[in-house]
């Protein structure tokens, strides 16, 4: 059906259509317009036999749905920010128990200095939680991708984080063709877990392991992690082929067969980019774009192939690391085994990226490896004073 | 106490107990949170006709029960962390009921500083939504599990790791210890209860009473640590029998945030009688103890027989 919704609406309409039987959240900016809404539908009887327990932190939202997974049935949450820092050891709990649980990340900046817009600070913190995390780019793939999210969590029995850029894309307005409860059911079969709590055959789940196995416990699920790339590919074409719509899968390639520069980016900016390549590249210019639509686990192997032939790599970022740089950016890096990479630190904590500041930078011949784009360089000149 | 007779044994007497906490396991000797835990689950166990899940906090129950490979639990048994264990089990009793299984009963255990300190948050909110939870607290009153240092409800003037007795410092903070019982039945929640490994006959009424309330209900069981009190462990039952003699462990049962009955204490005794055959406390008994410090546990047991009626027959309201 198409239909004008907000981003965060269309979500939780979404998360409904797969039939989760347990909806916890405690609210945060920007998430808040999810779980008001997932909540509207258990109350209002259409989504039927889940419930909406609110609670007390995102430590107990997402251990209540931990406990609801443990017990045998499809979980569901949302958070932002601070939220999934405030619940973060239950964040790597609940991947190295492989409990399919799908929560959405509506993507802002994490303080101090406190900061309630868009940035990927805290996606980049939990990254290696061990949680499959795919990004957006728009709030069709957003809601695309939990269908998606669902069938990909239980098939490999990893949770999945759906990336959703907080305002830009969450209280953002669009079109949307959302499926039917038919389509989805025909997609997504019911929740049928292989381990649970069950008093006809009791489990202990969360064991202590020794240095004895450790290894070898974490080795495995390394394994695993690595055979999901396999599965998102193949759920995302099943997807593809069933709803006529590309948004999933590891990458979305745009013009990069024989582009010389190549643009690396995630989430909802790829839209902004797209459209300014399009005008650079009407102009003469050989621009290409890469999304990195699974950022967990990483495809190094698909990014490296796609960027092959680029003369250069520019990587656009919502993130980085304080006294390091670029986190994609040495992730592209090292998929490529060495090379020069530009890092251009974009939208921190919510300031614009405009295509007017993207196409200067993207046409500047500084060989500047680390840009922040939009920097006010008299605030910098003013304030900072070396220590040593 | 009841009669012993055959039909009035308790479940660990009988000959068919559930035994839901198998030998094997690695708890110290004489350590009173196993022999807790395990009259505990056999009680609600046998109470539900084995229709239990018990998930538990991280501690020293759930890191001698459960190391790889081996595992002591004969139930259906989660443990996802430390401060969570009343969340967890609120989703594993959501699930149950929207999985058609309402009948399975979910019971959510840790220690003390598992549910006093860092899980406070999540139980605290399990009470407020007054989810389908049976919540035991086995209170050895310090971290036992990382090496006996303080916890909230570590008890006023006690030597721990992190309360070292030195000059004028007597131990932990003149606080009572925080103590949950009272902060349950702020929330009024269905049933609270406190009860004690020296007395199973009503410990295992409590959590058959408990496992049978649709609600939030909450047990609060005192479990003696020969490690971390420093006594022998052959001493264990006595100590927790002296601690509830002493007055300062009461015994007794409320109902939406009322006491409704408490047990008399069959033979008061000096605090002393407790606190002296414990290490912990062995700095109370030297020589230039101030006098205040000495009264001090003294005051707070004969504070909890007032309140709670232990010399006068206890409170009987039901």
């Amino acid at each position: 059906m198409l239909y004008q919704s907000e981003g965060s609406q269309a979500i939780a309409k979404a998360v409904a259509l797969c039939r989760p039987k347990v909806i916890c959240a405690y609210p945060i900016t920007p998430q808040t317009h999810i779980v008001e809404k997932a909540g509207e539908l258990v109350r209002s009887g259409q989504l039927d036999g889940c419930e909406f327990i609110n609670v007390e932190s995102e430590m107990a939202a997402l251990s209540v749905a931990i406990g609801a997974q443990s017990a045998g049935v499809r979980s569901y949450t949302a958070t932002s920010s601070q939220g999934v820092l405030y619940m973060a050891e239950a964040v790597y709990n609940a991947s190295g128990m492989e409990l399919p649980i799908v929560m959405t990340l509506g993507n802002r900046a994490v303080g101090a200095p406190i900061n309630i817009w868009n940035d990927h600070s805290d996606a980049m913190a939990v990254k290696d939680a061990g949680w499959i995390m795919l990004f957006a780019e728009t709030n069709q793939e957003a809601v695309d991708l939990h269908i998606q999210a669902f069938k990909i969590a239980e098939t490999v029995k990893s949770p999945v984080m759906v990336c959703v850029d907080g305002f830009i894309l969450t209280h953002a307005y669009d079109r949307i063709d959302m499926p039917s409860q038919d389509e989805v059911d025909a997609f997504l079969p019911p929740y049928n877990p292989e381990t649970y709590l069950d008093t006809h055959d009791p489990v202990a789940m969360g064991a202590m392991v020794s240095p004895e196995y450790f290894t070898e416990v974490r080795y495995l699920a390394h394994l695993r992690k690595k055979d999901s790339l396999e599965v998102i590919r193949r759920i995302g074409n099943e997807f593809a082929k069933q709803f006529g719509r590309d948004s999933g899968g590891l990458l979305h390639e745009y013009n990069t067969e024989n582009a010389e520069t190549i643009i690396v980016a995630m989430g909802s900016m790829v839209g902004t980019i797209k459209d300014l390549t399009d005008e650079l590249n009407a102009e003469g210019e050989k621009f290409g774009v890469l999304s990195i639509a699974s950022y967990r686990p990483f495809p190094a192997a698909a990014v490296a192939e796609s960027l092959k032939n680029a003369e250069k790599i520019i990587v656009v970022e919502k993130a980085f690391a304080l006294g390091v740089g670029g986190i994609l950016s040495a992730e592209i890096r090292l998929a490529l085994n060495g090379g020069a990479v530009v890092t251009v630190v974009a939208g921190l904590g919510g300031r614009n990226i405009t295509k007017q500041m993207l196409r200067e930078c993207f046409l500047s011949k500084t060989d500047e490896e680390t840009v922040f784009l939009g920097l006010k360089r008299d605030v910098i000149s003013r304030e900072y004073r070396p220590n040593c | 106490m009841s009669e012993l007779t055959l039909g009035g044994r308790t479940v660990q007497a009988t000959s068919d107990r559930p035994n839901t906490l198998t030998s094997g396991h690695r708890a110290c000797q004489g350590c009173g949170e196993a022999l807790g835990a395990r009259c505990v689950i056999d009680a609600a166990h046998k109470a539900v006709n084995g229709k239990i899940a018990v998930v538990n906090a991280t501690g020293c129950l759930e890191v001698f029960s459960c190391a790889y490979p081996e595992n002591s639990w004969g139930v259906p048994w989660l443990h996802s962390l430390f401060g969570n264990a009343a969340a967890a089990a609120t989703g594993v009793a959501a699930a149950m009921r929207l999985s058609g299984r309402e009948d399975v009963r979910v019971i959510a255990q840790g220690g003390d500083g598992g549910t006093v300190d860092i899980g406070m948050g999540t139980l605290s909110g399990m009470f407020e939504r007054n989810d389908d939870v049976l919540y035991v607290c086995y209170d050895n009153q310090a971290y036992m599990n990382t090496g006996v240092q303080r916890s909230g409800a570590t008890l006023a003037l006690a030597r721990t790791a992190t309360t070292l007795p030195n000059g004028s410092y007597m131990g932990s903070d003149r606080k009572t210890g925080k103590f949950m019982p009272q902060i349950a039945m702020a929330h009024e929640i269905p049933y609270t209860a406190t009860a004690s490994i020296s007395n199973i006959p009503d410990l295992e009424e409590k959590i058959e009473k408990a496992i049978n309330i649709r609600g939030a209900k909450y047990v609060h069981v005192h479990v003696p640590c020969p490690l971390g009190w420093g006594y022998p462990p052959s001493e264990t039952i006595k100590i927790a029998r002296l601690a509830v003699r002493s007055g300062l462990f009461p015994l007794f049962e409320a109902e939406y945030g009322k006491v409704v009955k408490s047990l008399p204490i069959d033979e008061i005794v000096p605090a002393e009688a407790y606190l002296k055959p414990q290490r912990r406390f062995a700095h109370l008994f030297g020589k230039n103890v101030p006098r205040d410090e000495a009264d001090f546990l003294q005051n707070i047991a004969d504070s909890n027989i007032r309140k709670y009626g232990l010399k006068s027959g206890g409170i009987q309201n039901d």
